[in-house]
């Protein structure tokens, strides 16, 4: 994968196999981010194909690749900043159901979409602001609320880049724990997170993926990464592995 | 109690009351306050509902009372019923490839493409002299309204009472039908696409897809309201599709407030009667009327709602 002269990508060839967490690590400029918007179709690789579900999804956009069953989060957290946290939902499930072009159904009176929506709000703690405008919620819960409008488009796999990017260390391990029971429950059967703090790595992660330079430099479980003293040294960092410690 | 069902019921009475206690003069200015109403609750779901300002709405209004007057004049077809169908259809069949151009951009592209359009239509007006009468124009007959010839009628009492109420009648529907539209699934998904079309997106909503159905449903209301505009005039210009026709719409929605279901609406009754009065008094009613447009872009930017509801355009309320 190239920008201009400079190539960003080269040679990563990876499986994610079905009921896998994997992480994706590396320092910055590695090609985490490249990676993601290649494994999410938004770039089409320079060379080489993504399948997902025996079908090649380069490039496919993310319109079609959600209605596939691939859904993502993102690093800097989107919002819908004038709708409700409820409306937001909403949104997700009326596009998993395909009713939106549904232009005289009433949306308050279909009950499928406000229990869809109810329930993801239950599921992820946000019931309670479930009528806050979503510009008006603290940090943690617009990423939480980003991540489970992903998540009410009950995808097969789902992408998380960053999920606890810019929340408190207090708030990080308590949006992974949501995050994790709520795949469990609605049948997420992937995840792939690009991530930092390599607490919440190590502490989720059934497999973790380190880029270098836009190399995979290892592919292993948290174990084996561990062991690996190269990665360590280069993508993890001592300090991260100390006890107590995190990035 | 709540104020909205109070206002709008309060504004009901008033409107099916007006002929029959206001001097004809008055009733006579709602007609194009009702056609304009029209109009303005298509031009908001593209606005208000899904983030695109056009300035080139005065093309679907000039397809609509050109519909009217070619029907009335030429082809002998009298129905205001017809017409308003034949303008709706005509409407959205230019509205559909316009749109799909216009639609792929955003910000000020759309708005210029919207105005290109627009200006071409002005000037198709404008030359093809043989069909549309060039700056002439051509006239509106006076239209039957429920197969009801209505011919004896004067022509005051024609508008001022069945036209009236036949306009009041349009725009009921016209409003129940748009509160469906905002208040839908599809309403829903337009809102994410005017907050932000990445995350629509990765939602699975299709940007493109849902800004021509907003398209083609704003040009159809504009088509209508512009055929109600014909026949209070009688004669329908190429000025009805000038570029500054599509400013003025702009301009009542953002008096009215784009952020609430009826602002635009009131936008359109304020700036009808303010005209108005502003003209009987001087003459340079532009001038005053710039620098109310200056004032609310500055000052209130959510319009008279906005200043009625003490919130600004972002919280005020879209349900």
């Amino acid at each position: 994968m190239f920008y201009g002269d400079f190539c960003a990508l080269d040679g990563v060839s990876l499986a994610i196999n079905v009921g896998e967490f994997v992480s994706i690590i590396g320092p910055n400029g590695a090609g985490k981010s490249t990676l993601i918007n290649v494994l999410t179709g938004a770039l089409r690789p320079s060379a080489g194909t993504v399948l997902f579900k025996e079908r090649d999804i380069s490039g496919i956009g993310p319109v079609r690749l959600a209605r596939l069953g691939m859904a993502r989060s993102f690093q800097l957290v989107q919002i819908f900043p004038d709708l409700t946290v409820l409306e937001t939902l909403q949104a997700a499930v009326v596009s998993r159901l395909n009713r939106g072009s549904r232009l005289f159904g009433s949306l308050s009176r279909d009950r499928e979409v406000q229990e869809g929506a109810l329930a993801i709000a239950d599921l992820f703690g946000l019931a309670e602001k479930a009528h806050t405008p979503s510009k008006h919620l603290p940090q943690g819960d617009k990423k939480l609320l980003d991540v489970a409008s992903a998540f009410a488009l009950y995808p097969e796999i789902i992408l998380l880049d960053e999920p606890t990017s810019g929340v408190s260390t207090r708030d990080k391990h308590a949006i992974m724990e949501i995050l994790v029971s709520a795949s469990r429950q609605l049948g997420i059967k992937s995840i792939i997170q690009v991530e930092h703090d390599m607490d919440i790595v190590f502490g989720y992660s059934d497999r973790i993926i380190a880029l270098h330079q836009g190399k995979v430099l290892a592919d292993g479980t948290p174990d084996e990464i561990m062991a690996d003293e190269g990665v360590v040294d280069t993508v993890v960092g001592r300090k991260a592995l100390a006890p107590g410690g995190g990035a | 109690m709540r104020r909205g069902p109070v206002a709008l019921g309060l504004a009901a009475v008033t409107i099916l009351a007006l002929p029959l206690v206001a001097p004809v003069y008055h009733v006579l200015l709602m007609l194009p306050f009702m056609a304009y109403a029209v109009i303005l609750l298509g031009l908001n779901l593209l606005f208000g509902y899904t983030g695109l300002v056009s300035f080139g709405h005065a093309l679907f209004m000039g397809i609509g009372a050109y519909t009217g007057a070619v029907l009335t004049t030429h082809l002998g077809v009298r129905s205001l019923e017809l017409i308003l169908l034949a303008s709706a259809v005509l409407g959205a069949l230019v509205a559909a490839p316009v749109g799909a151009l216009c639609v792929r951009y955003v910000k000020i592209y759309f708005g210029m493409l919207t105005l290109a359009f627009g200006m071409l239509f002005y000037t198709f007006l404008l030359k093809f002299y043989r069909l549309t009468g060039g700056d002439e124009g051509i006239r509106v007959l006076r239209p039957s309204l429920l197969g009801f010839d209505l011919a004896a009628v004067s022509k005051t009492d024609y508008l001022a009472g069945a036209y009236y109420y036949y306009s009041v009648a349009v725009l009921v529907l016209a409003a129940l039908l748009m509160w469906r539209i905002v208040h839908s699934p599809f309403g829903l998904c337009l809102r994410t696409v005017r907050d932000n079309p990445a995350k629509a997106e990765a939602l699975g909503i299709s940007i493109v897809r849902s800004r021509w159905y907003a398209f083609v449903i704003s040009a159809v209301y504009a088509a209508v309201g512009g055929a109600l505009l014909g026949p209070p005039i009688g004669n329908v210009d190429p000025t009805l599709a000038y570029w500054t026709h599509s400013g003025n719409i702009v301009f009542m929605t953002l008096l009215g407030g784009f952020a609430s279901f009826f602002g635009p609406v009131l936008g359109a009754f304020v700036f009808i009667f303010l005209q108005d009065t502003v003209m009987s008094v001087v003459p340079y009613w532009r001038l005053i009327f710039g620098a109310i447009l200056a004032f609310l872009v500055i000052f209130a930017p959510g319009g008279l709602m906005g200043l009625f509801a003490g919130r600004r355009p972002g919280e005020v309320s879209r349900a």
